[in-house]
């Protein structure tokens, strides 16, 4: 297998999967900071933009992915995988993703490393960018806070899955050949996260067992200890400095070689080799580190920041958190059918079953009371006044049963019917002159009026 | 050779049109942009980086990466601009389809014109649906980020398929392949059109109309 890849190009592809590796878990742990990413495009190649992507370097992440790697590189049965999880202030934690980044045996013995390979992973970049605001964590990461925050772990060797609960989903963001395997990149992540997100993951009991299995302890014991996905300034980390990633050895290659289009056709001939690399700019380290929040060195927290817990992000919304909206939308909704709609009094009249046992017998419509009985359906009923027990209110008069008539058939607002509302419409219009200069003259009674009020 | 087609279907309602389309079409462009081509001597040349950014939609619930390019964001926004005011002025089903082209030129000899080879075509099918209560736009908003989560996945399976791409042009020939006109990055060369689908019943009914009238009218 490896005869027929030359030295130069085994050592291109090496370093070509290594830095993949790298800007791969970078790509990963920036898309669950919880912010937007941007950065800038460059119409004049550096050194360190790896695969013509501006991808920044957060030290501490790539020094984690280089201590999980410890100088290996993904392999047949060895696997990197970024782990993300949730952990809330209570600190209970879930496990939301898995990303894995394998090789799998199926070379592609024909398939031009420098060339060919390069601007594949490059795709295969650019894709991971897309998938990692698609899955169901991207957007709790976008809203942790000091509910719960998002954590990261690196580890090298066999896929650990169990954490995801049952039916979790997989999602494979593409594949790449290379003469010494396939170079695979995929994610599985929980399904069930859509009642974590409604329920804010309160202590509240699980519903169906969703979320029993993830409570209990690991099955393994996890040798990586787990990141917050955010990072600390330059300023917290004095003593300590994540070496950059770029050294004059580990320039990325940027420079191509054209030919003719017939030639590359002939297969097995080398279409392009790279020349040495364009002077590498030292410390060309991508922009520095930005401050997200201040993490305490044990790494977990409560954020500051206050979570805005706006929408929730499905479709059962009707939990605690969109109970108000929600009754504003009912009441609006009783008010309209009260207010503007035009109901003969004879038809509103739901016949409320006056037969209970109860000395409250009687039913709601009362002798003497032109709104409300429709007549036919109570014949066989006797009227009699409706005493309510207890009531004895001499300040409103009226009893129940009246109140009740009165106020469930509204007469039709005078001003929304046309002809009346036109007329008053232009008897209004032609007593504004009058009124305002009434008002006019009033001026300063009204404005010691208003200063009494200050 | 065979132009390679997609077609992708979404039902958005109508404020939603501009930001689908733009998150279909950024994405697939996101995957066929490259950095500027700097041809140096020798027959070699390198490539600028390309820069992205996160996009959040006002009126789904989500979120795309595009190409950091003011230029191509530009040029994506006008056209989506006139296909959502052409589906509204339609005044018919609110059915439209936004078509992204990708294409080579292939040098004729005079008098001929270029011709212009597509080789890729991404084809988004709208669907504009009317929602009465802001419950049911609550729900859209959801349902349409959960929609648009499945296409970029289709697009992605289809971009690592890894299928026909024209080969990287020399320096004479880069102008048939990728737009070069663009400061910050290079797309291959491409092109959006779109129409307007009328309900074939309607088209029917209106000759059938006017056939009569005519018939009557003699």
């Amino acid at each position: 297998m490896e005869t027929d890849l030359n030295s130069q190009d085994r050592k291109d592809l090496d370093k070509f999967i290594k830095f993949f590796a790298l800007k791969t878990v970078q790509v990963i742990v920036q898309a669950r900071l919880g912010e937007k990413i941007c950065t800038r495009s460059s119409s004049s190649p550096t050194g360190s933009d790896w695969f013509n992507l501006a991808i920044k370097d957060i030290p501490e992440v790539t020094h984690e992915a280089k201590k999980a790697l410890a100088g290996q590189l993904p392999a047949v049965g060895r696997s990197m995988c970024v782990e993300i999880s949730l952990k809330t202030s209570e600190g209970d934690s879930m496990e939301l993703e898995i990303w894995c980044l394998e090789m799998n045996e199926k070379c592609d013995k024909e398939i031009k490393v420098s060339y060919t390979v390069y601007n594949r992973l490059s795709l295969l970049l650019k894709s991971l960018l897309a998938i990692t605001r698609v899955t169901p964590a991207y957007r709790l990461s976008r809203k942790q806070g000091h509910e719960y925050v998002i954590l990261y772990r690196i580890y090298f060797g066999e896929v650990q899955l169990n954490g995801l609960g049952e039916g979790f989903q997989t999602v494979r963001v593409g594949t790449v050949g290379t003469p010494v395997g396939t170079i695979t990149l995929s994610c599985a992540y929980r399904i069930n996260l859509a009642f974590m997100s409604t329920r804010q993951f309160e202590r509240t009991p699980p519903i169906m067992g969703i979320i029993i299995d993830h409570f209990v302890d690991r099955p393994y014991p996890s040798s990586s200890p787990m990141h917050p996905c955010n990072y600390r300034t330059a300023g917290e980390d004095a003593g300590v400095t994540y070496p950059s990633v770029e050294d004059s050895q580990e320039v990325c290659t940027t420079s191509f070689s054209t030919s003719p289009p017939s030639q590359l056709m002939v297969p097995g001939k080398e279409g392009g080799v790279p020349l040495a690399p364009t002077q590498p700019t030292h410390g060309a380290q991508a922009d520095q580190e930005r401050l997200a929040t201040h993490t305490p060195s044990d790494g977990i927290h409560c954020a500051v920041t206050p979570s805005s817990s706006e929408d929730a992000e499905t479709v059962s919304n009707s939990s605690e958190g969109r109970a108000s909206p929600h009754d504003v939308l009912e009441t609006i909704f009783v008010r309209k059918v009260g207010a503007f709609v035009n109901k003969p009094i004879n038809q509103v009249n739901p016949p409320e079953s006056p037969e209970t046992a109860s000395p409250l017998h009687g039913s709601l419509h009362s002798n003497g009371s032109s709104g409300g009985s429709s007549g036919n359906a109570h014949d066989d009923f006797v009227m009699i006044d409706f005493k309510p027990a207890f009531s004895k209110d001499d300040i409103l008069p009226m009893d129940l049963g009246t109140f009740y008539r009165e106020f469930q058939n509204p007469p039709q607002l005078s001003s929304l019917s046309i002809d009346i509302g036109a007329q008053s419409m232009a008897e209004d219009l032609d007593s504004l002159p009058e009124r305002l200069a009434v008002h006019e003259k009033n001026v300063r009674e009204f404005d010691a009026f208003v200063e009494t009020l200050q | 050779m065979n132009c390679r087609s997609e077609v992708l279907e979404v039902s958005v309602e109508g404020r939603q049109v501009e930001e689908a389309m733009l998150a279909v079409l950024h994405t697939v462009l996101l995957h066929r942009s490259t950095g500027k081509f700097h041809y140096k001597k020798e027959g070699t040349y390198s490539i600028g980086t390309v820069g992205t950014q996160d996009v959040d939609c006002d009126f789904i619930d989500f979120t795309y990466v595009r190409v950091s390019s003011e230029e191509l964001d530009r040029a994506l926004r006008k056209v989506v601009g006139e296909f959502k005011d052409a589906l509204r002025n339609s005044g018919g089903d609110g059915l439209g389809q936004i078509s992204l082209e990708f294409y080579q030129k292939k040098k004729s000899r005079w008098p001929f014109s270029d011709e212009c080879i597509p080789w890729e075509v991404w084809t988004v099918k709208v669907h504009v649906v009317a929602l009465a209560t802001e419950q049911e736009r609550q729900i859209c908003r959801e349902k349409v980020g959960e929609k648009l989560c499945e296409k970029i996945i289709n697009i992605v399976e289809v971009m690592n398929r890894h299928e026909y791409l024209p080969k990287m042009p020399t320096q004479s020939e880069v102008d048939n392949v990728f737009d070069t006109g663009l400061k910050d990055v290079q797309p291959y060369l491409y092109k959006i059109s779109f129409q307007i689908t009328d309900a074939l019943g309607t088209s029917v009914t209106t000759t059938m109309r006017r056939l009569i009238k005519d018939t009557l009218a003699l």
